[in-house]
């Protein structure tokens, strides 16, 4: 992913504002951007939710059918996690098939799926070894403009959290609410002259060389985190990552994902 | 694939005799291939990391030069035959996005302006896996680089640590990653510059701090083994 250049002068501008807690766009360095979650737009999808942060936009779409389970774990259902990064959401995406960018995204994405516990795989077995449910959870990114980590994770927790079990087309009896057993959130935090930013916006991602996403649990335990990019943080700066982006977490959680429950 | 083992620590001692805070034997070669420009072979444990370090050198293909630096690329590969169930031959998922990271991890050291429109390229070929791989690899490269002459600000130094039987426990092995609660690989450049952080599974956050200050110190120990190991192939005590 060959990101556009941003010009030296805008970069040094942008670090002179972090240092005295200021941002491009005005927002404080604690700031989230507003956000918004549709869910069930797409009504052939299982499950579906449309996710935007400022400008940035994700649509995840949920499949569930039935399928061959796993060797290794003839009890337990499968979950399979794709991002694609296509077009018509950035200049710079080319078609073909995932590169490193895309499938880091839907990586991190189902690592916080898999490790919150948010679908408990053996409520998902039909008949051990011979039939359990596949869920998909597929990312289709529409709008990049920055911190795709945490819309496509907000994505997809929203939309495994309105999914349907499909029992009548498969004659196995009525229709079902997918059970989700946890709501993590994913919550990305760069560096920026010494200072951490939530939630960057894409040039602030373009230009600042460490990115830290961390996943939290209802409970507030981490359930996945990834360091991207090519700077160098210190453990002062990730346990201060740790507490920013918890906080948040937490508020994101209660405003979008639990106000059904 | 084996059933888990009743108890992954038994009298404080986990599967293999170590302590909690005790890392793998590790062994390290250094300049082990005749075509490479740098090369480096180590063992943590069971795994058998291999890498090789070519450059800098033209790029090919062209457009990918930058005008005012060397471009670095990392590819971590497993052998077929590295892991108990056969693995198909090149790139999977997996794969790519260890490439990714290592990269990310390796590439803050390398001074890159010495080299315009230049490549720095680093293989790392996973000859036997035993949880672990990409911090071993980390390991490698990193002194295959230094064996390359390229110039480097530092030494990268990895290690993981995890959870097992609900204690946190450093670098891993198989069975303890199979069937712990969860894997944290970091990767620093001593003293304190975090460059890789990856972790699934499941965390307090007060265990998350206890975990990361136990695989920082192990990173600690491997950066000295690193250094030892430089020491005796070029026989300079270099000044810290």
């Amino acid at each position: 992913m060959n990101e556009s250049i941003v010009a030296e002068i805008r970069k040094d501008y942008m670090y002179d504002l972090a240092k005295r807690g200021e941002r491009v766009d005005g927002r404080a360095l604690d700031q989230y951007r507003d956000i918004s979650v549709e869910t069930g737009e797409i009504s052939r999808a299982e499950g579906s939710a449309r996710v935007q942060i400022g400008n940035t936009q994700v649509l995840v779409g949920v499949k569930i059918q039935p399928g061959e389970p796993f060797p290794d774990t003839p009890d337990k259902g499968v979950i399979i996690t794709n991002a694609e990064l296509v077009p018509l959401a950035s200049p710079t995406f080319e078609s073909g098939p995932p590169r490193e960018g895309a499938i880091e995204l839907a990586r991190v994405v189902d690592r916080g799926i898999r490790e919150s516990g948010a679908l408990d795989l053996t409520n998902l077995c039909i008949e051990e070894g011979v039939k359990v449910w596949m869920v998909f959870i597929d990312m289709h990114v529409l709008d990049h403009d920055g911190n795709l980590i945490d819309a496509a994770a907000l994505g997809a927790i929203a939309a495994l959290s309105n999914a349907k079990l499909p029992n009548e087309r498969y004659d196995m009896g009525k229709d079902g609410q997918l059970p989700v057993a946890d709501l993590p959130v994913a919550v990305t935090v760069v560096e920026m002259g010494g200072k951490l930013l939530l939630d960057p916006g894409l040039e602030e991602e373009q230009i600042t060389p460490a990115k830290l996403t961390i996943i939290f649990n209802k409970d507030g335990s981490i359930s996945g985190m990834q360091k991207s990019g090519t700077g160098m943080l210190t453990s002062e700066q990730i346990y201060q990552a740790i507490e920013m982006a918890s906080n948040k977490a937490k508020e994101i959680r209660k405003k979008f994902l639990e106000r059904k429950g | 694939m084996k059933d888990k083992p009743e108890k992954l620590i038994v009298k404080g001692k986990r599967l293999d005799g170590r302590k909690m805070d005790e890392l793998r034997p590790i062994k390290i070669e250094v300049g082990v291939l005749k075509r490479a420009d740098g090369s480096c072979y180590l063992e943590l444990g069971e795994n058998k990391i291999m890498a090789a370090v070519y450059g800098p050198r033209e790029v090919h293909p062209r457009h990918l030069q930058e005008a005012t630096r060397a471009i670095v690329r990392y590819r971590y590969n497993m052998a077929s035959f590295s892991v108990e169930e056969r693995k198909r031959p090149g790139p999977d998922r997996r794969s790519v996005e260890i490439s990714k990271v290592s990269r990310d991890a390796i590439k803050p050291v390398i001074i890159k302006e010495c080299f315009p429109k230049a490549a720095v390229d680093i293989f790392v070929e996973v000859l036997q896996a035993d949880a672990g791989t990409r911090t071993a690899g980390i390991n490698a490269a990193s002194i295959a680089l230094a064996d390359a002459g390229i110039p480097m600000k530092g030494l990268v130094s990895s290690c993981a640590v995890g959870k097992i039987d609900g204690h946190i426990a450093l670098d891993p092995m198989k069975d303890e990653d199979n069937y712990g609660e969860a894997d944290m690989p970091i990767a620093m450049v001593v003293p304190d510059r975090i460059t890789l952080l990856q972790m699934d599974g499941h965390f307090t956050q007060d265990e998350f701090k206890q975990a990361f200050e136990l695989a920082k110190k192990g990173c600690e120990q491997i950066y000295e083994m690193q250094r030892q190991a430089l020491i005796a192939k070029y026989g300079v005590e270099g000044k810290q």
